[in-house]
């Protein structure tokens, strides 16, 4: 039960379902009058399918138990597919993030956490990773019910690489090295490295349970207790796999889960006083906030994931439907909603004309519709506050004159669904060029050579990933140094292993997760140094 | 010509000089102290000039776009050496489009790092042949003992630009296992354009620790010196590029924090910020960063580091090193061992030896051969020191030796040591940076473990025992970046140094300090058809 990579998967479902819907579920292409906002879209998005899961878990999860917000307060998870209410969740603020933290506090400070073996750690995160494959569908269907990203993706994606990435940190439990280092005389030295202890995760929206498993991996791994907040607009699946982390044998208070919003809940556990590190995926803006937190409480060490804009550069030696086929994954996955999104797709002039009809044309058959729906391939944006920011920039992209070449619109007139809209004859100067859009609304840009796209490409504050297609070694190699980006993927894209270092250039963070380097997030370096009589080396 | 151990060359002098007689201040009262004062009296002229005062920019020294200057002052007077340009925003303007151009465009990250490692070779190599002029200036800059500097600091200069110039050509990426048909690679390239602001307490020795990783790892760098020590940063900057340096690769800026400081904290081209000072600042660096580009900040800040004795510990050792970790350097160290944690079991006996071997500690004109003590490094630091001193009479601790200056001009403080002190007294909280010792008594590990955890500091601690199981417990349970089994202060260019808590972010020296200068890029390549995953 290898877990199965995103990209391999969702070509693969492309090739084996999109003939067929599209023929099926025409849709009109909005074709040039501007003003026109009219689809006629799948009948998918008219009836809602009922998920077939119940929520069971809407209270926190402190020291093991779950539990009522302090204050009582709740607030409602919607349905993005129409907008009504999913759940009733308790509200975390400042006095919920303090009990938290305490109990997180207990659990490293007198134990047991990271006082067991790392063998036994290990053990109950191998645990956890099958309980997640036995309740692989129920945790599907309920991060698509609250996210609104086709179940497809969910259970034949990110449910198995949940799992794979706990399989992955908890081989790292037990093999945590420090170092015996060379001393200039007669001295032994060593290093230790120790967890830090309660770590304060704050996670997004748009991947819930695999930021969850970015963050929590490592951090369990080195023997680090928790305090986790969820976003305020996906709380629910955290929750389900907090209680399976509990069944697992995961001691109270290692991982406690407070749902609740950024500016209580979140800002509280970024300036807390008794936590020593806190890691963000977010937005540049609020990461921003959280170092200012953190500096101005006690200098905790923050990671960032944070915003980008990410440019897909096809080159003309390119193999193009390949190129046009990723270029869509790479920007219309996930609804657009991915940091690491390429949503600057730079195209060389003499494949351009080529690779806007083309790409035009795949966007056109793109399937929106109710996310539990089979064969659909995007469902609706998250909520309306998402909704309302990504078609006002496809307004900005129309206004600055680049090409509406389709979309452009809503569709239907429930939830938050967005029709594939692909702009061409974009500029570097144009906001949809600049700003993370972090919507179904890809950009294609022209460049006539190597220098000035390597140029143009790193003209941006964001550094998080890029997309290079080309045959040739040699350009392959030098746009792969060149780009001021932490991941560079040649003919490919968003693969995303879980030995595979992911993190931001620029202001697009700080820190790398996932592989080896997520650990050192997790870990403190002790160097220990003894006085040695009458050695027998140095 | 291996670089010496501070440790073991303290011990060598203290030895040394042990016999010397000094009066000390027993009663509380009088402030009188009749010392080692031939040596206050006539102050040595020191051997060297002051060549380099001027802003070093893009390979040239040049004045300061405002045309200011501020005095830079010898400690042992506090009379004016030399009159230093002032760099303000504009002069840390001209030196970032200086680093930019040197890495964006320039030879730097574009040369091999074996030509890297050469020149870094060749610093060394003229670091060693000036080594007596380099030592000469930072002494009549920062007060610290000649032999100090001239004997451990500059030969370590040259020790942790070796240690450098050898990780230059050893920086690999990773080629990592796909879960399918993918080739992965790592590539740890340089940051960009790194800027690091350095304190006066050890100029050089901070200046290597932090541009010694930057250049290995192909980064630009704009140095900002303290304005108490501008000086031994010009010349080594000068003998840098006469080993080869290309210009624009290492600009250094002398001026104050509120000003050329917050410039390059709040730079939007520049890439990484590494500083070293108190924890009040390094919050302010924090901000700015978070409030500008989201800099990646690496932070080494203060500590109030416990050295705990044990009963079963050689109590001559542990009172020579104890006096040692507090005093060395006038006590103007991050990692000073300013809480004494001595077991009731030997604690009289302790309080005896140190209070004996403080009287004992020889204080004069650092120019003067078999000096211990030197000046703090100015008026501020002077009177925050003595404000400490008054604050331990105030509170009830008993005062041993010492408690006031020394002479009556520049910055002498006697050695001082307070014992009866309690954990909640300030000078058992407060970072002193003087010589000031605080000695505490406790009776068992759970009790120390917990007092000496009990701050918002972890930066180091020393335990001293001759029990296996003692030490093994003490060095997991104390949360500190370093700890030293009856030895202190060891500072190999190999070991990481670094804070828990508040006394920072991140390691520097030894294999860690790399990771501060280098990005982590994985690219991935698809592949046909491979003949293994």
């Amino acid at each position: 039960m290898a877990a199965r990579r995103v990209s391999s998967l969702l070509s693969r479902s492309f090739s084996a379902a999109s003939p067929v819907l599209s023929r099926s579920q025409g849709r009109n292409g909005y074709n040039g009058s501007r003003m026109v906002r009219r689809f006629g879209t799948s009948s998918a998005a008219e009836e809602i399918i009922s998920p077939s899961v119940q929520v069971s878990y809407t209270k926190l999860l402190i020291d093991g138990n779950f539990v009522d917000a302090a204050s009582g307060k709740t607030f409602p998870t919607l349905d993005p597919r129409t907008g009504e209410v999913i759940a009733n969740v308790a509200e975390g603020d400042a006095e919920d993030i303090n009990r938290a933290v305490k109990a997180a506090r207990k659990a490293f400070d007198e134990g047991p956490w990271p006082k067991m073996t790392a063998y036994e750690r290990s053990r109950i995160m191998l645990r956890f990773a099958d309980l997640v494959e036995k309740h692989s569908e129920e945790l599907a269907a309920l991060e698509t019910w609250d996210n609104g990203k086709t179940y497809e993706q969910a259970k034949t994606a990110e449910i198995p690489m949940l799992a794979r990435l706990f399989r992955y940190y908890a081989g790292w439990a037990d093999k945590i090295h420090g170092l015996t280092v060379p001393a200039d005389g007669n001295y032994h030295v060593q290093t230790l490295h120790e967890p830090i202890g309660v770590a304060g995760q704050i996670i997004p929206w748009n991947f819930p349970l695999l930021m969850f498993a970015w963050k929590v991996g490592p951090a369990l791994a080195c023997g680090n207790t928790i305090v986790l907040k969820t976003a305020e607009q996906t709380p629910l699946t955290a929750f389900y796999v907090g209680k399976l982390f509990l069944e697992a044998g995961l001691p109270p208070g290692v991982l406690n889960i407070v749902s609740g919003f950024g500016a209580t809940a979140g800002a509280s556990l970024a300036s807390h006083m008794d936590v020593d590190k806190l890691a963000f995926t977010g937005s540049t803006d609020t990461g921003k906030v959280i170092l200012g937190l953190a500096a101005n409480s006690n200098l905790k060490p923050v990671t960032l994931e944070l915003g980008g804009k990410s440019p897909f550069i096809v080159f003309e030696d390119a193999d193009i439907d390949k190129a046009v086929e990723l270029a869509h994954f790479a920007l219309f996955f996930n609804q657009g909603q991915c940091c690491c999104a390429g949503s600057r797709t730079y195209v060389h002039e003499r494949v351009y004309d080529e690779f806007v009809e083309k790409a035009k044309a795949r966007a056109l058959k793109r399937v929106v519709g109710d996310p539990f729906k089979k064969g659909i391939e995007q469902g609706p944006q998250i909520d309306s506050k998402q909704f309302e920011k990504v078609m006002k920039y496809i307004r900005s992209g129309v206004e600055s004159n680049a090409t509406l070449e389709c979309g452009g619109g809503q569709v239907g007139d429930k939830g938050y669904f967005i029709q594939p809209t692909v702009f061409s004859n974009v500029k570097d100067d144009m906001l949809i060029a600049q700003d993370e859009i972090f919507g179904p609304v890809q950009s294609i840009l022209k460049f006539s050579d190597v220098d000035e796209v390597i140029r143009r490409a790193n003209n941006t504050r964001y550094g998080l990933a890029a997309g290079v297609f080309t045959k040739n070694i040699d350009t392959a190699n030098r746009v792969s140094r060149a780009l001021k980006a932490g991941t560079v993927w040649v003919n490919c894209f968003d693969v995303f292993d879980a030995a595979i270092p992911f993190g931001g250039y620029k202001m697009s963070g700080n820190g790398r997760e996932k592989g080896i380097y997520s650990l050192n997030n997790y870990l403190q370096v002790k160097a220990v140094v003894t006085p040695l009589n009458n050695p027998a080396w140095i | 010509m291996a670089s010496r151990r501070v440790s073991s060359l303290l011990s060598r002098s203290s030895s040394l000089f042990s016999l010397r007689g000094k009066d000390s201040f027993m009663n509380r009262g009088t402030r009188r102290y009749s010392n080692l004062a031939a040596s206050l009296e006539d102050t040595i002229t020191p051997p060297v000039k002051v060549q380099h005062t001027q802003l070093l920019i893009n390979g040239k020294f040049v004045d300061s776009a405002s045309g200011k200057t501020f005095p830079t002052l010898d400690p042992r007077t506090g009379e004016v050496i030399a009159q230093v340009s002032e760099g303000d925003v504009e002069d840390v303007n001209r030196a970032v489009v200086a680093a930019r151009k040197a890495f964006d465009e320039g030879p730097w990250p574009r040369m091999t790092a074996y030509e890297r490692s050469k020149i870094l070779f060749r610093f060394a190599d003229l670091i060693e042949k000036h080594n007596d002029e380099i030592a000469a200036l930072e002494t009549w800059d920062n007060g610290k003992p000649y032999e100090q500097s001239a004997k451990i600091e500059v030969p370590m200069l040259a020790r942790v630009f070796r240690y450098y110039a050898g990780w230059a050509d050893k920086i690999h990426g990773m080629t990592v296992p796909g879960d399918g048909s993918h080739h992965v690679q790592t590539l740890h390239e340089p940051i960009g354009v790194a800027g690091q602001i350095i304190p006066w307490n050890f100029p050089l020795l901070m200046l290597s620790w932090k541009l010694g990783p930057a250049l290995a790892c192909g980064n630009t760098v704009v140095l900002k010196t303290a304005e108490q020590t501008p000086l031994s940063a010009l010349l080594v900057g000068r003998l840098l590029h006469e080993a080869g340096l290309p210009e624009g690769v290492v600009n250094i800026v002398s001026g104050f924090g509120p000003t050329a400081g917050a410039a390059i904290a709040s730079h939007m081209d520049i890439d990484k910020v590494a500083f070293t000072g108190s924890t009040d600042v390094g919050k302010i660096i924090l901000e700015l960063a978070s409030k500008s580009n989201l800099k990646a900040v690496t932070l080494e800040l203060g500590g109030k580091s416990p050295f705990i004795v044990c009963e079963d510990a050689d109590v001559d050792q542990a009172v020579e090193l104890a006096h040692f970790a507090l005093f060395f350097n006038q006590g103007q160290c991050c990692c000073a061992g300013s809480r004494t944690f001595v077991h009731e079991r030997v604690y009289d006996e302790f309080v005896e030896k140190a209070k004996a071997r403080a009287m004992n500690r020889v204080v004069g004109d650092p120019f003067k051969s078999g000096i211990e003590q030197g000046p703090q490094v100015d008026s501020e630091q002077f009177k925050k020191i003595l404000k400490y001193i008054r604050h331990g009479v105030d509170s009830g601790a008993t005062l041993q030796a010492g408690g006031d200056r020394l002479g009556s001009k520049g910055y002498y403080i006697q050695p001082t040591v307070f014992s009866d002190v309690k954990d909640d007294m300030l000078i058992a909280k407060d970072e002193i940076f003087g010589p000031v010792q605080t000695i505490l008594k406790f009776k068992d590990l759970d009790e120390v473990i917990a007092r000496a955890n009990n701050s918002r500091y972890g930066l180091a601690a020393g335990v001293f025992t001759q029990n296996l199981d003692t030490a093994n417990r003490l060095m997991r349970a104390l949360r500190v970046g370093s700890v030293w089994i009856n030895c202190f202060d060891v500072f190999d260019a190999t070991i990481p140094f670094g804070g828990y808590k508040m006394s920072g972010i991140g390691r520097e020296k030894g294999i860690y300090s790399l990771n501060n200068y280098l990005q982590v890029k994985a690219v991935v390549t698809a592949i046909k058809n491979p003949a293994w995953l």
